[in-house]
């Protein structure tokens, strides 16, 4: 019995970080989708509201493409592209990190402790929180925009260019992801910073779904250099649709995009760690 | 089926080398708050909050300690170093050889808390839903996991809550199921902060049992933070008084009495209404009612030569001997006055 309980401790160690983060989400998130269920009338009408929000959502696009016929030198269907190709990359950040936003309650009530308590990481934890599956709405309606895109689209495809959509699609949601996580990271000494990070992220998301010639290029070297957003679709879609970089951008900046993502995820890794060093909880 | 089980015991794997090492080793613990505040347009004034003030101690394996002190002793706040809520801010800190903040997760494992303030339970589930998280997210064996759940829901009395949501609960049933949720995966060390906050008389008594109970036969080491200082009483061999963040007793609950130079009260009943009896050595009169008197001494000296001195000079009739009250010890330490001690003890 107790050779048993040894071995099967033993075999617990060190899971890597990713898989280990990965379980901890779907547990997490499985209790609170079954959390919603147990309001059954509750979740159907959040669910119809959704569905709703959406759908108007989309009527707006509609109204809008039927009234622009091109911005800034772009077709329409470029600018769907630009619009899909955010929309799906916020939309799965969203979906899955979204969370983090209100973390700042948890931080300022001290519940954070109880997440602390736990043998799982704690981004996990809290990228779970409140999991809401009406958030698949966004990712739904991104989808939607940015296969019509591609079907109204005469791009000439190549290899590359097919390969680089999934990638900047990816990618994309790292860095919006990674820009989450470091605005997270700012609640634990400013728990009303909430607002800067929703002002890069949504912001973010409404500035690249338009065409980067509409903007001041000191905006767009901004995006490039300072808060790499441009590297979610501007840069990528660029290229797949033939389109020269912007002056003052390299030419392999269109490539980039994994990289960028990286890089954001090691910025947010750390600036996460040093959150939860200086998490202060409440007094009890 | 017929009465409680036991807890079955568990073989802790003891290596000689961790032997001479405490299981939980605290030094110079330091956690220091900053408190910006604004003193003005643009000026920030700072304050610094020394919560935790340089404590050291170590806890052996299978040890049940007692962590007391007034409010915002810092108590809390060295459980949270403890577990790795809180980084310290100076000092060493050791838990099972592992230094909590930096390895929390793999601590996690090894170690159960209950915030009497908090929980862990999920509002909205039933409550045997929470104790399924648990079992897969400390990746519990599943016979281990059923085994304790049934002794925990026996012990605790749990059986008809498991389907309950939490919501519903009351807080004494909450904290019950609260603890159980802390010990479904074998922790070596629990963690107790308050746990008997909000309990009625039986549900305490019940805890406390539970617990003597998981220390004795699982040798899981308990360190428990209460304002009950009956808790204490019962369940701790020792305890460790702290008070402004620094460490003002570690010993013996007993030994207690000698550090608060407490007094012992002999109570005279004489024949008949007498003056005060002034003149015998030791002691100390503190009043009267009518036949009957009141005299203190020192906790730490014998009551026989007193109570000979007593009879020698005296027609006695009855005599008895008060121990002195454990609260009005600490309270003292707490930095009551003499003053209140005395009325205290009268
Ligand atoms: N998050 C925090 N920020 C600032 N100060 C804090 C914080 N947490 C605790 N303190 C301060 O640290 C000191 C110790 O607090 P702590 O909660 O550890 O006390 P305690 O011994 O648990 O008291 P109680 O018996 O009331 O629970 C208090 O002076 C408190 O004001
Ligand atoms: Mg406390």
């Amino acid at each position: 019995m107790a050779e048993a309980l040894r071995t099967s401790r033993d075999s617990r160690r060190a899971y890597p970080l990713v898989s280990d983060s990965w379980r901890t989400y779907r547990m997490v998130a499985g209790m609170w989708i079954r959390s919603t269920m147990t309001y059954r009338s509750s979740f159907a009408l959040t669910l119809v509201t959704s569905f709703c929000v959406t759908f108007f959502d989309f009527v707006v696009i509609l109204l809008m493409f039927g009234q622009v016929r091109g911005l800034g030198g772009f077709s329409f269907a470029e600018v769907a592209l630009l619009y899909g190709t955010t929309g799906t990359s916020f939309g799965l950040a969203d979906l899955t990190m979204g969370s983090l936003q209100r973390m700042g309650k948890r931080v300022r009530d001290g519940s954070l402790d109880t997440f602390l308590m736990r043998p799982a990481p704690l981004l996990a934890q809290v990228a779970a929180d409140k999991f809401a599956l009406r958030r698949f709405g966004r990712v739904a309606q991104g989808l939607l925009v940015l296969v019509w895109a591609l079907v109204l689209l005469d791009v000439a495809w190549t290899p590359v260019k097919v390969l680089l959509l999934p990638v900047m699609l990816v990618s994309g949601a790292v860095i919006f992801a990674a820009v989450m996580v470091l605005g997270a990271s700012a609640l634990f000494w400013m728990q009303d910073a909430a607002e800067v990070t929703s002002s890069f992220t949504y912001g973010g998301n409404t500035l690249l779904q338009y065409p980067p010639t509409i903007f001041a290029q000191e905006l767009v070297r901004g995006v490039v250099f300072v808060v790499p957003l441009a590297f979610v679709n501007w840069l990528p879609a660029l290229y797949v649709l033939g389109r020269p970089a912007p002056a003052g951008v390299p030419g392999w900046a269109v490539f980039a995009s994994p990289l960028v993502a990286a890089v954001c995820c090691g910025v947010a890794g750390i600036a996460w760690r040093a959150g939860i060093r200086s998490y202060r909880s409440t007094g009890s | 089926m017929a009465g409680r089980n036991p807890f079955v015991p568990i073989d802790r794997k003891l290596s000689p080398v961790q032997t001479s090492v405490p299981f939980i080793e605290v030094d110079s613990l330091e956690k220091i708050f900053t408190i910006r505040r604004k003193a003005g347009l643009l000026k920030r004034s700072k304050r610094e909050v020394r919560a935790v003030d340089g404590i050291s101690f170590g806890v052996e394996r299978g040890e049940m300690v007692g962590y007391i002190g007034p409010n915002g002793a810092g108590k809390s706040t060295t459980i949270k170093m403890l577990t790795g809520i809180l980084t310290p801010s100076g000092g060493r800190l050791r838990v099972a050889g592992i230094d909590p903040a930096r390895e929390r997760t793999r601590l996690a494992q090894r170690i159960g808390v209950v915030f009497g303030q908090r929980t862990t339970l999920w509002w909205d589930l039933p409550l045997k839903d929470s104790y399924g998280l648990m079992h897969r997210m400390y990746r519990i064996p599943d016979a281990r996991y059923r085994e304790n759940l049934d002794r925990c829901v026996e012990l605790l009395d749990l059986g008809e809550l498991l389907d309950v949501p939490v919501r519903q609960l009351s807080l004494g049933q909450r904290m019950r199921g609260d603890i159980a949720a802390a010990l479904l995966h074998d922790p070596e060390v629990l963690y107790l902060d308050e746990p008997t906050i909000g309990l009625d008389v039986v549900s305490k008594a019940r805890v406390r049992e539970f617990l003597r109970e998981l220390n004795t036969t699982r040798s899981t080491t308990v360190l428990l933070t209460t304002h009950d200082l009956t808790d204490i009483e019962q369940l701790c061999s020792r305890v460790m008084v702290i008070d402004h963040g620094r460490l003002m007793y570690d010993g013996k609950l007993t030994g207690l009495h000698a550090v608060g130079e407490s007094e012992r009260l002999l109570v005279v009943d004489l024949e008949r209404e007498l003056p005060p009896i002034e003149d015998v050595p030791g002691a100390r009169f503190v009043r009267s009612e009518g036949p009957r008197q009141y005299l203190a001494f020192p906790a730490s000296s014998s009551a026989a030569p007193l109570v000979a001195a007593v009879a020698a000079a005296y027609p006695l009739v009855d005599l008895s001997v008060r121990e002195p009250d454990i609260e009005a010890v600490i309270a003292k330490m707490y930095g009551g006055t003499r003053e209140e001690r005395r009325e205290s003890l009268m």
